[in-house]
């Protein structure tokens, strides 16, 4: 009996990533599974404060491979350890398939979850949001993007940038010059591939500028601002917050808190820290002006306000407020109102909503917020690409 | 890493275990070994140990998923994978001791005589598996490729034709008939039966048979039947459909024989270990080694170990059997190899455990019953006297293609519209819903008509119609 034994080549270990382009089209299935389950996933996890390592379970549905079988009523067949074993005693998990000792002969049990890391989840989120209206100032400091394009061809390079093409056409011609070259005769032998041959493509950074930009994040923290609300609020601008530090590099943050009094706070301040009161919404705005020309000169930033409230102003201060509404929004790039109303909250006294319908700058948009399935279409209706700007008005 | 064994090492050992596996009687088909590390033997459990398989997402998949156990240390790698081909392949990793590179290189032998010998794999043309899957890889590649076809819609077939694939021919040494002979049969069948006294009965009235229905009997092999009556199908998306029906037609007899296989290759590994003499220090890793891989799991059932067991029994007892057992089953009428070898050719795991599986065994190894509630298993039935036979019918439920529903295609112009009419065969065992959903939808797309499931769904007789996008489920009368 003859039997043949083919020893290990490190070669082909590292030539052998036969699975790679699969696990890439895997990957993809599951990144455009998760755009479609956006909204649900952002109203089933709370992201609020969490670190960019977490792992997130997202439902997949668009990756199970599905086909006829049975299903929970079945009963199945285990084996006992040493002990004595009694009807109704429960032991272990449900069905599960052994992890496979062959592989390829069983369907197994298919995840239902997949796991990937906020950070990831952040990229895919945002993939098509930017600030909009962004507008040409003095200043640039901003990074946009960096960019890695390709620029010409070197001799040396790694692997993964060779050019195939142009490399066996440089074999070819230097085969066609060295068979001119010795007319007695290589002719006809091997031509083996030489370092000289070998092309790369050389890439290079790009990093495109764009002008400054400041994001103040204004929220109501007074004492009708119950835990829901201040929940919907919180992750709203906790999305915003990660929107910012994910697409943009050199974006200043403003937080302000404010209930009667305004006051700018920390991030840490604004995420975690509780407070109580009646509610000048004006005082907000004030804050935020007074910041504005203190530091963020708009003619040379670019600048965005968000206001989250549940709408229950003080009612004397609501002129107040209109006036500073009206002149935020003026000099904002685009000044964004979000209400949170939950639903069957009950009445509330006033909605700023309707009050605020007498602001007639472009620029100035409300949403309301009614469940956590709401945070994610408005925060897209913020900022999405092409939003058209009536410039006439 | 260095490893602790040199090629010659491997080939000596080799001719050592090839010696004893002759002597044995063992007839496997040449064997070849491949060295691998890791990382290869991942990818190659992922493609079924193959040196060339199409590309498909759900590979990917899998590999990602076997990745993650293995590295968070949750599954090990198996010591070893073989092929069933002629020359049968079989992969050593790398980075095993060389204990553990002869305990698999016995076992690998076990398995490939496994596959040489067993009527399931008969009808499986071994000496072209390679190039078979080579090709399949070859033409999937060359749709992709194609700028009319293109991945998106390669892929669409593919997944629908993944999800169909097992509904297929189980037992496939049974030739199957053709259209003609079962249209002959049906009109044989047809006719009354003799009758001596047909001068004095009445005759009975004689029901012509449709034979121009389609199918003339239900149908199981659902991917060719689709392929062979779908006219709004082209050739590059028949061609795929058969593509992946040849690869499941591969794995159904590996799938029926799982029990078998692995029991029979521990069997010999452990004969031939003990026989070639091994120095103490190889010796006692062997002996740790096979009591990880034949150890039971608690709850759960070790192919490794349930197989092995019943082997060994059926050693026992045709060698030396109980007083008892010989007053049961009568005298032995073969010695113990020749049982043994007569059992691996004809059987395979649900007839293996009907005819071997002991009320004895069934005890030893402490099987049980259990149902799923929630999260859980909980023990329905022990073994005692009274259920080990329910337990011994469950598990027979539970092995080879018993856990794949049987469904039939039953008439392909259902309703004069060529809508497809499929049945279920209920043994008791209801469908998941969930997952008869979306395949249905699978064979909605493939088919291009409605389709419709006839099932029971809680003792309810009821039809499953899968209409344009969505599913309707009835209750029949």
């Amino acid at each position: 009996m003859e039997t043949i034994f083919r020893p290990y080549h490190p070669a082909s270990g590292q030539r052998s990533d036969r699975s790679a382009g699969d696990r890439l089209r895997h990957r993809q299935k599951v990144r455009e599974a998760i755009r479609n389950n956006i909204a649900d996933i952002i109203a089933e996890e709370s992201i609020i404060g969490k670190d960019n390592n977490r792992i997130v379970k997202v439902p997949i549905r668009g990756v199970k491979e599905y086909r006829f079988v049975y299903g929970e009523n079945v009963p199945g067949v285990g084996q006992g350890g040493d002990g004595e074993l009694q009807p109704g005693q429960t032991v272990g998990k449900g069905k599960e398939g052994a992890q496979g000792h062959q592989a390829g002969d069983q369907a197994g049990v298919d995840y239902y979850e997949t796991e990937v890391s906020l950070d990831e989840l952040v990229e895919v989120m945002f993939e098509d949001l930017e600030l909009p209206d962004l507008d040409r100032k003095n200043l640039r400091q901003m990074e946009v993007e960096r960019q890695f394009r390709h620029k010409g061809f070197r001799k040396k390079g790694i692997r993964v940038r060779l050019d195939k093409k142009r490399t066996a056409r440089s074999r070819v011609k230097r085969k066609k010059a060295s068979q001119r070259a010795d007319v007695a005769g290589l002719h006809g032998e091997r031509f083996p591939f030489h370092k000289d041959d070998l092309r790369y493509h050389h890439t290079v950074t790009e990093t495109r500028r764009e002008s400054n930009a400041v994001v103040l994040c204004i929220m109501d923290t007074s004492g009708s601002m119950d835990t829901m609300k201040k929940y919907l609020a919180r992750s709203f601008f906790f999305l915003l917050y990660r929107f910012l530090c994910t697409r943009y590099e050199n974006v200043e943050i403003v937080f302000i808190a404010h209930h009667t009094e305004a006051q700018e706070v920390t991030e840490e301040e604004f995420f975690h820290k509780g407070e109580s009161g009646g509610t000048f919404i004006s005082s907000g705005y004030n804050k935020a002006l007074e910041i504005i020309y203190e530091r963020y000169h708009p003619g040379l930033w670019n600048v965005y306000s968000f206001h989250c409230s549940d709408g229950d102003n003080f009612e004397s201060d609501n002129p107040a407020a209109l006036k500073a509404a009206t002149e935020l929004a003026r000099i904002s790039n685009l000044f964004g109102y979000g209400e949170i109303k939950p639903l069957g909250a009950g009445y509330y006294g006033s909605s700023m909503i309707q009050f605020f319908s007498q602001i007639q700058e472009p620029n100035f948009q409300t949403v309301q917020i009614q469940r956590k399935e709401d945070i994610w279409p408005s925060f897209k209706t913020f900022l999405t690409k092409d939003r058209v700007r009536d410039d006439a008005a | 890493m260095a490893a602790a064994f040199t090629i010659e090492d491997l080939q000596e050992w080799n001719l050592r275990i090839t010696d004893l596996v002759q002597k044995f009687g063992l007839d496997p088909y040449p064997q070849e070994f491949e060295i691998c590390d890791h990382e290869q033997m991942l990818s190659y459990m992922v493609y079924s140990g193959m040196p060339s398989h199409y590309s498909h997402w759900s590979y990917g998949k899998a590999y990602e998923k076997l990745k993650t156990l293995y590295d968070y240390g949750l599954s090990g790698l198996p010591y070893e994978m073989v092929i069933n081909s002629n020359p049968s392949i079989a992969y050593l990793m790398r980075d095993n001791t060389l204990a553990l590179q002869v305990l698999t290189m016995a076992h690998v032998y076990g398995h490939n005589d496994f596959f040489k010998n067993n009527f399931t794999f008969s009808t499986i043309r071994s000496e072209f598996t390679i190039e078979t899957f080579k090709a399949h890889a070859n033409r999937v590649r060359h749709y992709v490729e194609d700028p009319s076809i293109g991945l998106e819609k390669v892929e669409r077939i593919l997944d629908a034709a993944h999800a169909l694939s097992l509904q297929c021919r189980r037992n496939l040494s049974i030739r199957k008939q053709t259209e003609e002979e079962q249209k002959e049969a049906k009109l044989r069948d047809s006719k009354p039966p003799d009758d001596p006294f047909q001068s004095v009965h009445r005759r009975k009235e004689w029901v012509s048979p449709d034979l121009a229905k389609i199918p003339v009997e239900p149908e199981e092999d659902i991917l060719l039947f689709i392929r062979d009556h779908n006219p709004q199908l082209a050739e590059w998306e028949k061609d795929l459909l058969t593509i992946v029906h040849e690869q499941a037609r591969y794995f159904i007899p590996q799938i029926e024989t799982k029990i078998m296989n692995e029991g029979w290759a521990s069997f010999w590994h452990k004969r031939i270990l003990e026989a070639l003499d091994l120095p103490q220090s190889l010796k006692i890793e062997f002996l740790i080694r096979h009591t990880q891989v034949l150890s039971p799991i608690p709850g759960g059932l070790n192919p490794y170990h349930v197989g092995m067991k019943v082997w060994e029994d059926i050693e026992r007892r045709w060698s030396k059997p109980d007083p008892e057992e010989e007053k049961e089953y009568g005298p032995k009428k073969k010695n113990a190899r020749e049982k043994l070898f007569e059992v691996r050719e004809v059987e395979r795991d649900s007839s293996f455990l009907r005819r071997y599986l002991t009320e004895g065994l069934i005890r030893e190894l402490n099987l049980f019953e259990y149902k799923s509630r929630g999260n859980e298993k909980v023990i329905s039935r022990v073994a005692d006297e009274d259920s080990w036979q329910a337990i011994k019918n469950t598990l027979i439920q539970n092995v080879g293609t018993g856990t794949i529903p049987v469904i039939e295609i039953e008439d392909a112009d259902y309703g004069n519209a060529r809508c497809l009419y499929l049945k279920h065969s209920h043994d008791g065992r209801d469908l998941q819903l969930e997952y008869a959903e979306k395949t249905l939808q699978y064979l909605r797309q493939l088919w291009a008509r409605e389709v419709t499931l006839e099932t029971i769904i809680n003792d309810k007789k009821s039809v499953l119609a899968f209409a344009d996008d969505k599913l309707t489920i009835k209750p029949v009368h």
